[in-house]
């Protein structure tokens, strides 16, 4: 039933690989771009708060699909935008982490907020006495007591995000969906059997992430 | 209620280093403050004293703007204090405050709480940031905790460390807000000490508190406060055996006879 497998037509390990390249690229993408949105969303300048409100508002309720695919036909096939890539694969993958990014941003965000919030305001009150500007209080007090109260919430974001690069697939990056839609049409005899290997290679993936991270989430809570 | 004058004679103008003139803050319809000329002087322990919701906090506050006030003007050091931003910034370094809940920053050792203001904003080195930090809080008292992190300490430690963090910026001016009142009893005159100490060593500070035996053995002057107004203010000696406004006899009458 998985001899499919032993066939050598298909590079399971190598598309699963391009898989956990998406993820690592676009989880660190996120992680920065997320904790940039959050600083504008408790930012003292309005402007900055308006930007951050409608764009986390915007596109957290646009399904990935519309961005991913915006990312290609509108960024690479009509104004021409490669980010660098060669084949249209490597495109694909780059345009897949640009979407990637601009999506899970939102979610890092909004998790990374509510974290700010478990901060005691007397927490940046006491910084702000010091004589530390807005940016030093946000990135020296407020968000490294808030990145370690939200751990087991980003974790989730990253399985999310993991299980979501299965989109790219769309718009023709390698990974794993890529491969699973040509298995599916070749070897329509044995359908289960690809589903379950494909299951099976996220579940690998993903059920690490959150053991780890639910043990770093306990490891590095502030006591107060 | 009587107003009674301020006397001129208790309130010495010769050196001041911070000047509230005519404050007045709300909070929604509650005018929290009102008509706050107070000028303290380089040198001079101020304990400002009052029933809660007085103002007394507040105005302790305004002083390096963790309140923004509604009108009046705030100077420290013949400067006024400025909008939000670096100028504020670089004032309120000058300006040691303490917390009455401590406020340590919880993810970081006690070392380095006191070394984190020197650092990034006095740009001091971390070698002779750690060792000033390292002698200051030898010098409060809790040495032997440097490593430790802020939730690991008692009270009485922790808001000596604060005070530790504060002096760590060479302030002008300390400002204490309610800095037993979080504190078992038995912790709080470790606290005192501390601060009886820095007074004794000429350090300017305003103090909101409830310890009475702080204000007579300590302040220079005591600034009673009531419904957001300063009601009276006077020599510690003065005012405790013989206020002058009813409004400050019936509050000592209810602290101190029991």
């Amino acid at each position: 039933m998985f001899d499919f497998l032993d066939s050598g037509q298909y590079d399971l390990l190598g598309a699963f690989w391009v898989t956990v390249q998406l993820t690592l690229y676009s989880a660190i993408g996120s992680l920065i771009w997320g904790t940039l949105l959050a600083g504008m969303r408790v930012s003292p300048v309005p402007l900055m708060r308006v930007f951050g409100t409608a764009y986390v508002n915007l596109v957290r309720n646009t399904p990935l699909t519309v961005i991913i695919l915006a990312c290609s036909l509108g960024l690479n096939q009509t104004l021409g935008i490669t980010l660098g890539g060669g084949d249209f694969k490597d495109i694909g993958f780059r345009l897949a982490v640009l979407g990637l990014v601009a999506y899970t941003g939102t979610f890092v965000c909004e998790a990374l907020r509510s974290g700010i919030n478990t901060v005691p305001v007397g927490q940046a009150e006491a910084a702000r006495a010091l004589g530390l500007s807005f940016t030093q209080v946000l990135t020296l007090v407020v968000l490294p007591q808030a990145f370690r109260s939200v751990v087991a919430p980003l974790a989730n974001v990253l399985i999310a995000l993991t299980k979501n690069t299965t989109v790219a697939a769309a718009i023709s990056a390698a990974e794993a969906a890529y491969l699973m839609k040509s298995m599916i049409e070749n070897e329509s005899d044995a359908l289960l059997a690809v589903f379950a290997v494909f299951a099976l290679g996220f579940v690998l993936l993903t059920l690490p992430t959150g053991l780890l991270l639910g043990w770093v989430s306990k490891r590095v809570a502030v006591k107060r | 209620m009587t107003e009674v004058s301020v006397a001129e004679d208790t309130a010495p103008t010769a050196d001041p280093l911070v000047v509230l003139n005519n404050v007045n803050k709300h909070f929604g319809a509650l005018h929290v403050l009102q008509d706050i000329d107070l000028t303290i002087a380089r040198g001079e322990v101020v304990v400002v004293i009052g029933p809660s919701g007085s103002g007394k906090s507040t105005l302790c506050r305004t002083i390096n703007r963790l309140e923004s006030v509604d009108s009046g003007t705030i100077t420290i050091d013949g400067k006024p204090l400025p909008e939000e931003g670096r100028a504020l910034a670089r004032l309120r370094a000058d300006v040691g405050m303490v917390f009455q809940s401590f406020n340590l920053f919880a993810h970081k050792t006690v070392l380095q709480n006191v070394m984190l203001g020197q650092i990034k904003v006095r740009r001091a080195d971390k070698k002779a940031a750690e060792e000033k930090a390292r002698s200051l809080l030898d010098r409060v008292g809790v040495g032997a905790q440097a490593d430790k992190y802020p939730a690991q300490l008692s009270g009485g430690q922790q808001q000596r460390v604060a005070i530790a963090r504060a002096l760590a910026m060479d302030p002008k001016v300390m400002l204490f807000d309610e800095p037993t009142s979080a504190l078992d009893p038995e912790m709080i005159n470790e606290v005192l000490e501390v601060m009886q100490q820095l007074a004794r060593e000429g350090m300017t500070m305003v103090v909101v508190t409830h310890e009475m035996g702080f204000a007579r053995s300590a302040a220079n002057r005591v600034v009673f406060m009531a419904d957001g107004r300063i009601v009276e203010e006077a020599q510690p000696d003065q005012f405790f055996t013989n206020p002058r406004s009813d409004r400050a006899k019936d509050f000592l009458s209810k602290i101190l006879h029991h």
